[in-house]
């Protein structure tokens, strides 16, 4: 039986949330082990386990993965969350490239003062409502189906249903404006 | 109607010549067209707006739990892909940065570049011995690692110093036909970005 997989990164979201949310919406369990002190972070450099010297990195497989991205696109894959051809992928991509920029703003967020995180909290709450989620209200919009690509759950309904709680949370009524966008992913999955 | 690729841009590298790097190295000829005012952009933007896709015939779901064979191969390629978009990150936000900090932030490519990237490829090379460094064939890997290779040595010349297989690396993907044919002039690939580049993408894009 296949090991589970192993996350390794800090206690909290950055960038390897959306790798969680990515393996729990496909039903895998697995560990994670957090990265606490300097000295642990040096002794896993010296390991040269961490290819590019960064973290996420996963253990699946056999094999010790890095780069957010790559660790995403080979558990889509796998977990048959990423279309069914090429063009259903192109899709797919395309809209997870957008939640990862909206997403992307957020990344700094904890990291800045108090003052600047007001700003860059109305800066996202402005980008997600006029350039994002109207496109993804759209797209559901046009096709009248339930999912984003295929008829079919995939990554891109994922990343989008963390990207929309994550702006939520910053802005409790961010959806209002965007029906469909309730509907399909908030009405359903709770 | 010519099915070519269709590519609309600025005309510069920025973010579309990783594009260009690889459908030339394809083999795929393509069109370009080239943005060179707000207006054409905001024109642009409306038109993209009413973009959908075309609706999809109903997939058959699989269930979750079913293992697809999947292609460590390619696994590698994005792990790779990953990581040297990471090092031209630096390298496309270089040309914006103040004068006062350009210096440090050569500084910072150069290191990045020797201490943390350049060293894994070497390695990798080193260790299986082949001209390829995904599964003994060409691939997007070493495409976007000769297009990093090529930018950071515009801005640290001696980059490649004390990566011996890079440089074979390097002379080797320059020659294939493809690739050796978008390195001569008059081929779509763009010049490095100067003055007059980053006035016109601040122009468009409104960025201050």
């Amino acid at each position: 039986m296949a090991a589970k997989p192993v996350l390794y990164y800090f206690n909290g979201r950055g960038k390897m949330e959306s790798i969680r949310w990515l393996l729990a919406a496909a039903g895998v369990e697995f560990e994670e082990v957090f990265l606490e002190t300097r000295e642990q972070y040096e002794k896993l450099l010296k390991s040269g386990v961490l290819m590019f010297q960064q973290v996420p990195m996963v253990e699946i497989d056999g094999m010790k993965m890095v780069q957010t991205r790559a660790i995403l696109n080979y558990i889509a894959a796998k977990y048959n969350l990423y279309g069914k051809d090429l063009k259903e992928r192109a899709l797919i991509d395309m809209y997870v490239g957008g939640t990862e920029d909206l997403m992307g703003f957020l990344l700094i967020y904890p990291f800045l003062s108090a003052e600047d995180q007001v700003k860059q909290r109305a800066f996202v709450v402005q980008k997600a409502t006029s350039r994002y989620f109207p496109v993804y209200e759209k797209v559901l919009k046009d096709h009248g189906q339930d999912f984003l690509v295929g008829n079919c759950l995939s990554w891109a309904d994922i990343h989008l249903l963390e990207a929309i709680l994550m702006v939520e949370e910053k802005k409790s009524d961010a959806l209002s404006g965007f029906p469909l966008l309730q509907v399909t992913y908030i009405n359903n999955i709770f | 109607m010519s099915g070519k690729p269709r590519l609309t841009y600025i005309n510069g590298r920025g973010r579309m010549e990783t594009i260009r790097w690889l459908l030339s190295a394809a083999g795929v000829e393509f069109e370009e067209v080239f943005l060179q005012s707000r207006e054409q952009l905001l024109k642009l933007v409306k038109v993209l707006c009413g973009y959908h896709s075309d609706s999809p015939s109903p997939c058959y779901c699989k269930p979750p739990h079913a293992n697809s064979r999947q292609s460590f191969g390619s696994l590698r390629i994005d792990m790779y892909v990953e990581g040297v978009s990471d090092l031209m990150q630096l390298i496309l936000m270089f040309p914006f940065t103040p004068p006062e900090a350009k210096e440090k932030n050569l500084a910072s490519i150069a290191e990045k570049a020797t201490g943390r990237y350049f060293p894994v490829f070497e390695k990798v090379l080193k260790q299986h011995g082949q001209d390829f460094l995904v599964g003994n064939r060409f691939s997007w890997a070493d495409v976007a690692l000769l297009e990093a290779i090529l930018a950071v040595e515009e801005k640290v010349p001696s980059v490649l110093s004390g990566f011996p297989q890079l440089q074979a690396f390097k002379t080797k993907m320059s020659n294939m036909p493809t690739i050796k044919k978008f390195l001569q002039p008059g081929s779509p690939r763009k010049p490095p970005p100067d003055e007059r580049y980053v006035a016109t993408v601040m122009e468009i894009f409104k960025l201050d």
